[in-house]
């Protein structure tokens, strides 16, 4: 047989992908082609770091399974070299324990970090910053983004300007079907579901842009449902903050009526908050009968 | 209500030029095929030796026959998506957004349910009555109208090329998005149908497979010397039957939100789409081990064999199997991390789908060390069980990245999550049914296939494989999500590109199994094993002809060793012919189970397009069909191995 070669080929093929693959990962390219590997934000940050490491952990049994791969089938070919052939040979309790213990001990080790930084990394747990957190309620919309900040009294849409330093704390809803808002390098995502509500905790570092969007496919305009994300120092945001709210255009009930269209356009708008209960309101309008109270106790937790 | 419900002239694919062509080539396709076995004159051929056939060799080459047709369409529409990804950057491609979302819906529910469901049953029903030394099934009947269910559901997907559209809302129909608010056309209602009625034949397969297995077995053959297929078609077997009613609930009740005005998963109206993401997973997740446990049966075959040497560590293996087996019902919320639920939970599920890993990695290492010390034969079987060792564990590793709540809350829903189940899928199942495939074949046609087109198929497939789908996970480090119609990010095209050359490469792999099979027809006298015994076997099937007698064997066997076949060289032993036999009993053909089946497609095109009347028709079509067979006496008749008289066909 002359098969050997490609076998050990094959298994070297795949080194070099991975090879290629992490050169493309950690070199060459920008934070804002990779937001995931140069986060912005200490959750994003630990989460990058989680990936690094349990990829790591796992290679302690690729590597072997790799070389053994290679190894094996060009070793013990047909027509090689005949004298280690044992074909009784099917068990060793020794290497029944080996085989077993090794991934276990690996899992163990892994699930110990998958509680600690579940824990840790919980989306509802405000994060670390100084101050206390940025309130924005953030509602889901056919195919957009609309931001209310509570205590600017303003709301945005496809635009989420948050400040540098302080934690900002998201509660979530949908005025549509399922969502996923998800921020890649400043934050992990979460559902955004209709009469619920769920919450996404962050800090940003330093002033950057992102770019936030839904990535739960929610038909129509589903590709271009994404938003701008500017983190601003503090004094900026609180200009922002106050030239929103001169802005003109006011968000009461039949504003947001108008806007929750699917047919109302999706570019970035700013408003006034001139009604209170607006988001409350919109949780309420799944609930008329009752309906929401498992929703409510696991919005609660 | 008009007389066909909703059904009319605007049904017929304009919207699309591309979906008109698909529905041309594919009408053209169905008449080209009706065509020829007209010319052939082949008709009462088909009817009597395979459409109404009973036998688990006939039944399991329409499985597969069926699960190869469909893999086409399913390539068909993966090639679409990543055409439509490498062109579509800042524009709109050459898709509408209709087009490619029924597309991207379309491939997941077919290579699913229509490729490897199909696929894997085919691989069950040729080979397991054979290792355990039986002459059929225990339900013969049952078998065919599992067989001409799944073809029926299989039938609607193909029917919504046609007439109306397929699903938007992805393989999975996640509410609200697919209730009747969102989304009122046909699609769902497609999805919800071809996806029920397939449903039921899958939950017979199951039945039918555990019972086979645990009554049927040859005398000798303890648990314990059942080869690994036999365990991991048990164990799938018991999957099925425990996991597949909860599909046929969570598609049953979102049938009944959409045509009874009822609100288990609406948006309000005390609705609760998080229960159906519940009961979905609760079937979705065991689905993945239903359709990666068969492979690593198929593996565990190849591997002893072609090493020379019985499986190392046996018994790992069996217990491994049983507990994936046992997990794969405890993991379910890894789906859906990022619906909100407490840490507690989402670390309890991450760990529990971590676990499931130990096992795996037994399995993978045990396979590795049956090679250790052997005599090994570098045949493509093995060519596709070296490339799943090498691959899969990739997509492992990005399973235990993903099985971390906070890791997933970066992947959730990304590239990176579609590359990983490919990962997982394509060598895991698909490799693992084209490696049975290729092993099995000489033993149902009493041929062998092409070495050199198998191993030219294996390397575009895997090459290809890598060239399509490690791209994706870069790409979801980049943030891409699935499902994109178009995007507005220039990074993203290049590695889309590459991973649209994989999908030619993938194009070319499976135009080599095409020409694979036509060049081993063509050559089948060479090919020719008149053994019964190619590959120099380790287990009972190769120990009768090949093809088999429709009886499988003369005498039923007698099981020494887990490796039968291998115990009776080694020993020279020869079983003695019995001075006379008595008549073998073996069920008639009946073309009850295609009628079953084509009530069924005809029940859920009715539901589709609300035509109540011919709903009512063909339901009371599949009870009559299912009474008038059930009263029948005499469904049996008896063979005479030695002289043959008797045989009826």
């Amino acid at each position: 047989m002359n098969l050997h070669p490609q076998g050990r080929l094959q298994t070297r093929s795949t080194l070099w992908f991975l090879a290629l693959a992490s050169i493309v990962l950690l070199g060459g390219c920008s934070a804002t082609d990779l937001p995931i590997i140069h986060p912005g934000s200490a959750v994003a940050l630990s989460q990058r770091n989680l990936v690094i490491v349990v990829f790591g952990l796992m290679l302690i049994v690729l590597i072997p399974v790799w070389l053994m791969a290679a190894w094996f089938p060009w070793k013990y070919r047909a027509g090689g070299n005949e004298t280690g052939y044992r074909p009784d040979w099917s068990q060793s309790l020794l290497i029944d324990a080996i085989v077993w213990a090794v991934p276990a001990i690996l899992v163990m080790v892994i699930a110990a970090m998958v509680w600690i930084y579940t824990h840790r990394l919980d989306p509802y747990r405000p994060a670390t910053g100084t101050g206390p957190p940025l309130e924005v309620q953030v509602v889901a919309l056919d195919w957009k983004w609309l931001f209310i900040y509570p205590d600017q009294k303003v709301a945005t849409v496809n635009e989420l300007v948050v400040p540098a330093g302080r934690p900002v704390q998201l509660h979530i809803t949908a005025d549509t079907v399922m969502n996923s808002l998800f921020v890649p390098g400043l934050t992990g995502q979460i559902y955004a579901m209709a009469g619920m509500e769920t919450r996404l905790n962050f800090d940003a570092e330093k002033p950057r842009d992102y770019r936030g969007r839904n990535t739960q496919y929610s038909g129509g305009q589903f590709p271009d449902q994404h938003f701008a994300v500017h983190v601003e120092t503090q004094p900026q945001f609180a200009r922002w903050a106050a030239a929103a709210a001169k802005s003109g255009s006011v968000l009461n009930q039949s504003a947001y009526d108008a806007l929750s269209s699917r047919k109302s356009a999706s570019g970035v708008k700013e408003f006034a908050l001139a009604d209170d209960n607006l988001f409350a309101g919109i949780i309420a309008k799944y609930c008329s009968d009752g309906g929401c109270r498992q929703a409510s106790a696991a919005s609660a937790r | 209500m008009t007389f066909l419900g909703r059904l009319g002239f605007d049904a017929l694919p304009f919207y699309s030029p591309v979906a008109l062509t698909g529905a041309l080539v594919e009408v053209g396709g169905l008449v080209a095929v009706v065509l020829v076995v007209t010319w052939l004159g082949k008709w009462s051929y088909l009817w009597r030796e395979w459409l109404t056939s009973l036998d688990h060799k006939r039944i399991g080459v329409m499985y597969i026959v069926l699960a190869l047709v469909m893999l086409m369409r399913g390539f068909v529409d993966a090639f679409m998506m990543r055409t439509q990804q490498a062109v579509a950057f800042g524009s709109s491609g050459y898709l509408p957004p209709e087009h490619f979302n029924q597309i991207f819906s379309a491939h997941g529910t077919i290579m699913i349910f229509f490729m490897a469901m199909p696929f894997l049953t085919g691989l069950f029903n040729i080979v397991v009555p054979l290792q355990i030394g039986a002459r059929d099934v225990s339900f013969p009947f049952m078998n065919a109208v599992s067989l001409w269910l799944t073809a029926a559901g299989a039938a609607l997907v193909m029917t919504s090329l046609v007439l109306g559209t397929f699903s938007t809302a992805g393989w999975t129909a996640y509410p609200p998005f697919s209730e009747v608010a969102y989304n009122p056309g046909t699609g769902v209602d497609y999805w919800i149908w071809s996806v029920f009625i397939a449903g039921f034949g899958s939950t017979m397969t199951g039945i039918n497979f555990v019972v086979t297995i645990l009554k049927r077995r040859a005398p000798g053959m303890t648990l314990m010397r059942m080869s690994l297929f036999v365990w991991t078609t048990l164990v799938t077997s018991i999957l099925m039957v425990f996991a597949f009613p909860a599909l046929t609930v969570s598609t049953a009740l979102l049938a009944l939100d959409r045509y009874l005005g009822m609100h288990f998963f609406t948006n309000g109206g005390g609705g609760n789409m998080m229960n159906y993401l519940n009961l979905f997973w609760i079937w979705g997740h065991p689905e993945v081990y239903i359709l990666i446990l068969p492979a690593f049966g198929v593996f565990s075959e190849v591997v002893a064999t072609f090493s020379g040497k019985p499986l190392f560590g046996y018994r790992s293996l069996v217990y491994a199997t049983a507990v994936i087996g046992i997990l794969s019902f405890t993991v379910w919320l890894h789906h859906f991390f990022t619906m909100g639920a407490s840490p507690n939970v989402n670390a309890a599920f991450g760990i529990a789908t971590m676990v499931i890993a130990v096992p795996t990695g037994v399995k993978i290492f045990d396979w590795l060390l049956t090679m250790y010390r052997g005599q090994i034969r570098l045949t493509s079987p093995m060519y596709w069980t070296l490339g799943f060792i090498v691959t899969f564990v990739i997509g492992g590793a990005t399973g235990v990245l993903l099985a971390i709540p906070p890791v997933d809350f970066l992947m959730h829903n990304s590239v990176f999550l579609v590359a990983h189940f490919h990962n997982m899928l394509v060598p895991g199942a698909l490799f693992g049914y084209l490696a049975g495939y290729m092993y099995w074949f000489p033993k149902v046609f009493g041929f062998r296939l092409d070495e050199t087109w198998g191993k030219c198929a294996f390397w575009a497939w895997i090459l290809g494989f890598y060239l399509a789908f490690m791209p994706l996970y870069v790409l979801g480090f980049m943030g891409m999500p699935r499902r994109m119609e178009h995007y507005d990010v220039a990074a993203w095209q290049p590695l889309l590109i590459v991973a649209e050359a994989g999908a030619v490469l993938i194009f070319a792999g499976i135009a080599f199994l095409v020409i694979q099979l036509v060049v081993s027809i063509r050559n089948r006298e060479t090919l020719r094993d008149c053994t019964g015994d190619p590959w120099d076997g380790r287990t009972l099937e190769w120990a009768t002809a090949s093809p088999p007698p429709h009886w499988n064997f003369d005498d039923i066997p007698e099981v020494h060793d887990l490796d039968e076949l291998a115990w009776r060289k080694r020993h020279a032993y020869k079983p003695k012919t019995p001075s006379r036999r008595s008549p073998i009993v073996m069920p008639d053909n009946t073309p009850a189970g295609l009628l079953i089946g084509a009530f069924s497609f005809l029940f859920g095109f009715a539901l589709v397009w609300f035509i109540w009347w011919l709903a009512v028709l063909s339901f009371a079509g599949i009870f009559a069909t299912l009474t008038y067979r059930s009263f029948r006496d005499g469904t049996e008749h008896l063979v005479q191995p030695d002289g043959l008289p008797g045989e009826s066909r």
